[in-house]
């Protein structure tokens, strides 16, 4: 858990952060997201004292991250970043494996964890540990990055924009193997965006911020739902919302018995790709499959608007 | 593959180089009769009075040792100037050095040898102050050349301020401080010829003489050793800058 207790932060006179408080669960994914200039960098850098709040304190797992000197802390906290910034003179292998180094890992160890991490994103290892940044495409470079970041298994990871400079699909990708990671070792993760659609998709806690205030935070229907003021309603999306609720929802959620004929739907696929599918194909009625590829059922036009199941 | 290409290119260069200059070395002691026919006015057309081979070998003493001190000094001063503490400095330092690169060397030596005295003092310290500009100039802009986000993630993974120079900044830096220390080896194998004027040995001694005694036959002599120890020691570096960057993008071109 990460606590951020009456935090201010000014830079040449002009206050960034006013007295934040804020409390990220542990073991979730929390989004920090605004306009720019909001504070959302600001606030993920005091987390690993990158910057040093002007007043204030923050806790780590109930300890105040000032008393670690801040080589220590950010060696047990992960940092990815939209340049990623990998370092260009290192191989794959040797970027990934920065920090364990750092922490004097045996050799062995060292090249099972790079091993490890390769595979868990999707780059197979024999093929790219010996390749150099410049070698790999930009959605690569960001899995290295994010691979960098979990090297030595942190307690926290911290992401600034970190799927920012990517095209959609492979920003889509990414944030699908995001959730996957996070569900698999169970890590508090904190990503900053200003992207809402994929705060709404990736965040089980979302923090809206505006000139270094919470606007508003809680889960993403909290936001959509019940916007605490007109910033966060046009924050959000006035015409969309209705939409953008349909993609937290999961055709599984749904799903009838049934059959129907056509090219059928992944159960955990959301309700807004559901959507867009129904009124493509111009029908009512989508066969479900799950994620072996077996049938579960059918999914009704109608149960879109929820009550169903 | 187009790196390998150049690789070999540099490598071809800096071989062909050596074997042109240790062939006009060897030729040279034989070469009596070759300048005869060339200078038939000359009483003495080849110069005799120091063997070229120890010509050679005091020119190539004075400019290692020259440039050993301008890198190490204008190194430190790059890395001090580029440093937290030392930024304050940093346009002090440019200007002092940009006036000692506009001294004409002649006129340094023309200062320095009476107040160190004759001979290879006065030539090392007037080398060292032109190898010193390039050597921290290329420093300075090595450093400032590392992506500021490379730097910075390396803090975020918790790398110290040491740890980051050591393994992040210096390495990043290197083919442009290299480029500094190329330019300065270079320009100070021209220079030391002029130091001959205060004493000191070099490859210069010839060409002084042959000036002035009207001896052209000497001036060639001196100079094509020069001109081919500058050539060999650019193509050293153009080697040693393919080296230190393995990891960079194939250049186009050359
Ligand atoms: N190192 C700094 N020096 C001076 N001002 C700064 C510094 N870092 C941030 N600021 C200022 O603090 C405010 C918040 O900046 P921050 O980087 O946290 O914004 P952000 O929400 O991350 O924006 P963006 O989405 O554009 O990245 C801005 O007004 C910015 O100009
Ligand atoms: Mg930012």
């Amino acid at each position: 858990m990460i606590e951020i207790r009456h935090v201010n932060k000014s830079f040449q006179g002009q206050q960034a952060i006013h007295d934040l408080n804020l409390t990220l669960p542990a073991g979730e994914l929390s989004v920090l997201i605004g306009s720019s200039g909001s504070g959302k960098s600001t606030t993920l850098k005091m987390l690993n004292r990158l910057i040093e709040p002007d007043s204030g304190s923050i806790l780590l797992a109930g300890e105040d991250i000032r008393r670690q000197s801040p080589d220590s802390l950010r060696r047990r906290i992960g940092y990815a970043i939209q340049s990623v910034g990998l370092f260009p003179h290192w191989t794959v292998e040797q970027n990934i494996a920065a920090v364990p180094q750092l922490l004097k890992w045996p050799k062995s160890r060292i090249q099972d964890r790079v091993t490890e991490l390769l595979t868990l994103l999707q780059l197979p290892p024999a093929q790219y540990r010996q390749r150099y940044p410049h070698q790999l495409s930009g959605g690569q470079q960001q899995r290295v990055g994010v691979a960098r970041a979990l090297a030595a298994d942190p307690d926290v990871l911290l992401m600034d924009e970190p799927f920012g400079a990517l095209d959609p699909i492979t920003r889509h990708t990414l944030q699908q193997e995001l959730i996957r990671i996070q569900a698999l070792s169970g890590k508090t993760i904190v990503l900053v965006t200003h992207d809402i659609d994929e705060a709404l998709l990736l965040g089980q806690h979302i923090v809206l911020m505006e000139h270094g205030r919470i606007a508003q935070q809680g889960k993403a229907q909290d936001l959509l739902l019940h916007p605490a003021s007109d910033f966060v309603r046009h924050f959000v999306g006035q015409s969309d919302t209705g939409i953008r609720l349909l993609g937290l929802g999961k055709v599984g959620e749904r799903v009838r018995q049934g059959q129907a004929s056509g090219e059928p739907i992944r159960a955990d696929r959301n309700l807004r790709e559901a959507l867009s599918l129904f009124v493509t194909r111009q029908v009512t009625c989508l066969p479900v499959v799950d994620e072996h590829g077996q049938a579960s059922g059918v999914l009704h036009f109608n149960d879109l608007l929820g009550a169903a199941a | 593959m187009s790196r390998l290409a150049t690789g070999l290119h540099a490598r071809r260069w800096l071989l062909a180089g050596s074997a042109l200059l240790a062939g006009w070395l060897l030729y040279l002691p034989h070469s009596e009769a070759w300048f005869a026919r060339w200078f038939p006015e000359l009483e003495r057309p080849l110069y005799q009075q120091e063997g070229f081979g120890t010509l050679v070998l005091a020119h190539l003493g004075i400019v290692t040792v020259s440039s050993g001190i301008a890198v190490l000094l204008g190194v430190s001063a790059g890395l001090l100037a580029g440093s937290r503490f030392g930024r304050a400095f940093r346009p002090l330092l440019e200007t002092i050095l940009a006036i000692s690169q506009a001294l004409p060397p002649v006129a340094v030596l023309a200062v320095a040898a009476p107040l160190v005295g004759f001979g290879s003092t006065p030539a090392l310290i007037a080398l060292i102050l032109y190898g010193l500009l390039p050597v921290t100039q290329g420093t300075l802009t090595g450093m400032d050349s590392v992506d500021r986000d490379t730097q910075a993630v390396a803090q975020g993974l918790g790398m110290t301020r040491l740890q980051i120079l050591r393994h992040v900044t210096l390495p990043l830096a290197a083919p442009v401080m290299l480029a500094g220390v190329r330019t300065a080896v270079v320009i100070n194998i021209g220079t030391a010829a002029i130091a001959s004027t205060v004493g000191a040995k070099t490859l210069g001694l010839p060409i002084i003489v042959g000036l002035s005694g009207f001896n052209t036959a000497y001036v060639i002599q001196g100079a094509v050793l020069v001109a081919l120890l500058a050539i060999v020691a650019d193509q050293l570096f153009e080697w040693l800058e393919e080296r230190v960057t393995p990891h960079l993008p194939a250049r186009a071109g050359s």
